[in-house]
């Protein structure tokens, strides 16, 4: 197997693994939410942090508790774990964001008896000097919760070795992702994505081993790499469950060039600073990382975060990606494209309802959508030969 | 001319006249500031009020717009203007027809006055904050957010600490903003005013206690608006003071607000506002009365936290620990105190698409009001604000059946 094979195994069946890993290894898994999830913590703990999407079949027993304006993440989540389907699990952390999830946390708490619950109320408003000392009181707070859960210590030496693992992972994503961007043809968006999928759930000091070799092979073959297909997009929108939308967006045509996903490009933005209090290095991070619309950290960051993606990677356009019922995004939405309009950057919207319904209409939409950037091209590049 | 129906007469609120007089002055004062030279500051209906109403700033609640865009049917048109503006339909309706308001000065007001500052208080939702920041974006005010951190368990110590902290930021931003030093004998005395103002509602509401109920929750749905608006002024003091004694003298006299009153219900939810007097009479037809509601109760609810002698300092908590900021199962608990409270039998629940954290875990309020108080409750499916998504016939049948198991209940007892 190759090391791509063992992520695309991993995205298919995440659920088989957790169940593998917890018996071979006997270590205790912890699930979690959003990317507002200090995994450091978790991953110091000696347990392993393991990301929650949801696999959205046969929504069943969630529908009797929440109602059909729910979001799928929320209710395919709840899902699973009222069939039993993560009883691995020995324990759940609820971050602070949106309304959906905040609800979610109740639900579970009084319906399932899964291990230890655990609320992180993060502030909402980040760019405030009160919010910097919550955010650290509360990081404060979750390791003697995790300390108390695990009865056992987080000590500070654990702590610097997670930190200084979760740095290597990001800087080898980064990486990767750099390769992509500059050799759209070096590794399929379909491959990014298990990637992505596969460094919330993995063992992470494995992980990171996988992804060193991933990037050597994809620096060694760059240069051979066939050439990328003509439009390069950056996508934007929400991804609490990551939606393999790259290889939709490719399949129509394009190569995904950036994204401003908390499951893409902010998941390894932003370095933990070592040679700080370890919690404060993670909350420094939270604080100056690009920002989820879950938050706030002044009126204009998010707008001004994706032009200058698209200015950087040079893309043609920008596809927003929807998930049905998810506020946070939809409230973004307009302005973002406005932003994006007053710059004479093209965009498109894709409202889509769970993995499963990213299916022929998207790809109709998408299909158009690029072929009005090559129409856009082919009359700009007119237009300048007209002048010489 | 026609006859008036003296049955009715004798149960309309009298005071109203005088509500719907103190209402269109503060408008009228309110779309008139730039010549008052007054400041307008934009709030959510949860945020702390009181240091704007010290500063003599003019406070603007678009939610309260909503809800009037809602009771004059106006909603429908301006979320679909929204939608066309990009805005997703499955987004809150007090949300998005107000933010459709905005470049069209539409609604029933022609536009709320412009706001020279916006404070979201996300102790209601998150929301807010998304409305916030793009009508901030849109007038170029200035914004300020009280984050008040959800209790889902408890309100620990830091997030008292921080919510405490960001009063002092609020302090400072309002002075900047103004120009000029808060007075501190001034907060005081609003903040006195404000806490007397809560528990003359929540006299008023109380009276609902006694049968029959001299008023109903779509009454307390249309009287709540001062205590959302001007709390902290002497003017919602006032007003109250003299609908309670109207409803004391409704219950020496025997005056109900609903003829003949059998059955008693609980509220749950925002008032789907197109409908209110269609709701209402329909229940009155079945000799039940709506006798309280976990909304308009949720202005009163955290009295317990305030200290009218150290409102500053007590402020933190009364503003954090309210009803949409705390975890199911305190809110059932509420409820269930509703209902014992108000000797409910049965509970109607409005699962409103617009606000997802009121709706969300009402099934399990259903549940475990089902299991502890064994009484009947009834879902309607519906929005506050955008009629598209009301559907009589459904409704009709639906509440007509949870009116013949109610009967059936009662009877058996
Ligand atoms: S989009 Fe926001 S709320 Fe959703 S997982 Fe990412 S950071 Fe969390
Ligand atoms: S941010 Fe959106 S997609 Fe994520 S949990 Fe909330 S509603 Fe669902
Ligand atoms: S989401 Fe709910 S609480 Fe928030 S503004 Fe809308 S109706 Fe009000």
């Amino acid at each position: 197997m190759t090391h791509m094979d063992i992520l695309e195994e991993l995205k298919r069946h995440p659920y088989e693994y957790a169940r593998k890993y917890k018996s071979e290894r006997g270590r205790p898994i912890v699930g979690y939410f959003c990317s507002y999830t200090p995994e450091e913590l978790i991953f110091a703990a000696d347990t392993l942090p393991f990301r929650l999407f949801g696999t959205g079949e046969h929504i069943r027993l969630a529908d009797t508790h929440l109602q059909a304006y729910c979001c799928s993440l929320v209710k395919g989540a709840l899902e699973d774990a009222m069939t039993g389907r993560l009883d691995f699990l020995d324990g759940v952390v609820f971050p602070h964001t949106c309304d959906t999830i905040q609800r979610l946390s109740d639900i579970w708490r009084l319906n399932l008896p899964l291990g230890f619950h655990m609320d992180v109320v993060l502030p909402v408003k980040l760019n405030a000097l009160s919010s910097r000392r919550y955010m650290i009181d509360v990081l404060m707070e979750f390791r003697r919760n995790l300390e108390n859960a695990f009865r056992k210590k987080i000590t500070d030496e654990a702590l610097l070795d997670s930190l200084n693992t979760y740095n290597r992972i990001r800087l080898l994503l980064q990486k990767i992702h750099d390769l992509k961007y500059e050799y759209p043809g070096v590794i399929a968006g379909e491959d990014l994505h298990s990637i992505m999928m596969a460094s919330m759930i993995m063992d992470r000091s494995e992980l990171a081993d996988v992804l060193e070799r991933i990037a050597g092979d994809l620096e060694s073959r760059k240069n051979t790499s066939p050439s990328p297909p003509g439009e390069r997009i950056v996508l934007s929108g929400g991804s609490c469950n990551l939606l393999d939308i790259y290889g939709i967006v490719e399949e129509a045509g394009a190569a995904v060039v950036g994204d401003d996903f908390c499951t893409g490009s902010r998941y390894y933005e932003g370095l933990l600073t070592i040679d700080m209090n370890p919690v404060e290095a993670i909350a420094e991070r939270y604080l100056t990382r690009n920002v989820c619309p879950a938050k706030h950290s002044g009126l204009s960051t998010r707008a001004d975060n994706i032009i200058s993606v698209v200015r950087e990677r040079k893309a043609g356009g920008v596809v927003f990606v929807l998930l049905k019922f998810c506020d946070p995004h939809a409230f973004d939405y307009p302005s973002l494209k406005g932003a994006l309009d007053q710059e004479g950057i093209p965009s498109t919207l894709i409202e889509i309802e769970d993995q499963s319904s990213a299916d022929g209409r998207v790809k109709t939409r998408l299909e158009a959508f690029i072929e009005m950037l090559k129409r856009k091209d082919r009359k700009e590049g007119e237009l300048s030969g007209a002048g010489k | 001319m026609k006859e008036k129906d003296p049955e009715k007469e004798k149960r309309k609120i009298k005071s109203a006249a005088r509500m719907k007089e103190i209402m269109t002055h503060y408008y009228i004062e309110a779309k008139t500031a730039d010549q008052s030279g007054k400041k307008v500051a934009w709030i959510t209906s949860g945020g702390p009020v009181e240091p704007l109403i010290a500063m003599e700033v003019i406070p603007i609640y678009p939610e309260n717009h909503g809800a009037m865009i809602g009771a004059s049917k106006m909603g429908k048109d301006l979320c679909e203007k929204a939608e066309r503006m990009g805005y997703s339909s499955d987004l809150c309706s007090y949300a998005c027809s107000d933010i459709a308001c905005s470049p069209i000065n539409g609604g029933p007001i022609g536009g709320l006055p412009r706001p020279d500052m916006l404070i979201c208080c996300t102790n209601i939702c998150g929301t807010v904050l998304k409305w916030y920041e793009i009508q901030a974006r849109y007038y170029g005010a200035p914004l300020f957010i009280l984050d008040t951190p959800f209790c889902h368990t408890d309100f620990p110590e830091q997030a008292k600490r921080y919510v405490r902290r960001q009063l002092d930021e609020y302090m400072d931003f309002l002075e900047k903003v103004c120009g000029r030093k808060i007075d501190y004998d001034k907060m005081k005395e609003v903040g006195k005013l404000s806490i007397e103002g809560q528990k003359l509602w929540k006299a008023v509401l109380d009276t609902a206690t006694h049968r029959p109920a001299p008023l109903s929750a779509f009454d307390a749905f249309f009287h709540l608006a001062l205590i959302v608006t001007l709390r902290g002024t002497a003017q919602v003091v006032e007003y109250y003071t003299l609908l309670l004694k109207e409803m004391n003298e409704r219950i020496d006299a025997g005056i109900g607000a609903v003829e003949n009153e059998q059955y008693r219900l609980l509220w749950d939810n925002i008032p789907i506002w197109y409908r209110t007097k269609w709701l209402s009479e329909k229940f009155a037809s079945h000799g039940a009365c709506l006798v309280a509601d976990t909304y308009t109760s949720a202005w009163c609810g955290s009295l317990e936290y305030l200290n009218e002698n150290d409102f500053i300092e007590t402020m933190a908590e009364g503003y954090s620990r309210i009803y949409l900021n705390i975890g199911i199962d305190k809110m059932a608990e509420i409820v269930i105190s509703l209902i014992d409270k108000y000797d409910a039998d049965g509970i109607v629940m409005h699962s409103n698409r617009s606000c997802k954290p009121y709706s969300f875990g009402q099934y399990d309020i259903q549940k475990i009001v089902r299991e502890k108080r064994k009484i009947p409750s009834l879902i309607i499916d519906a929005d506050m604000v955008d009629e598209r998504f009301f559907s009589e016939s459904q409704v009709e049948t639906r509440i007509d059946a949870f009116m013949e198991v109610i009967k059936g209940t009662s009877a058996r007892e």
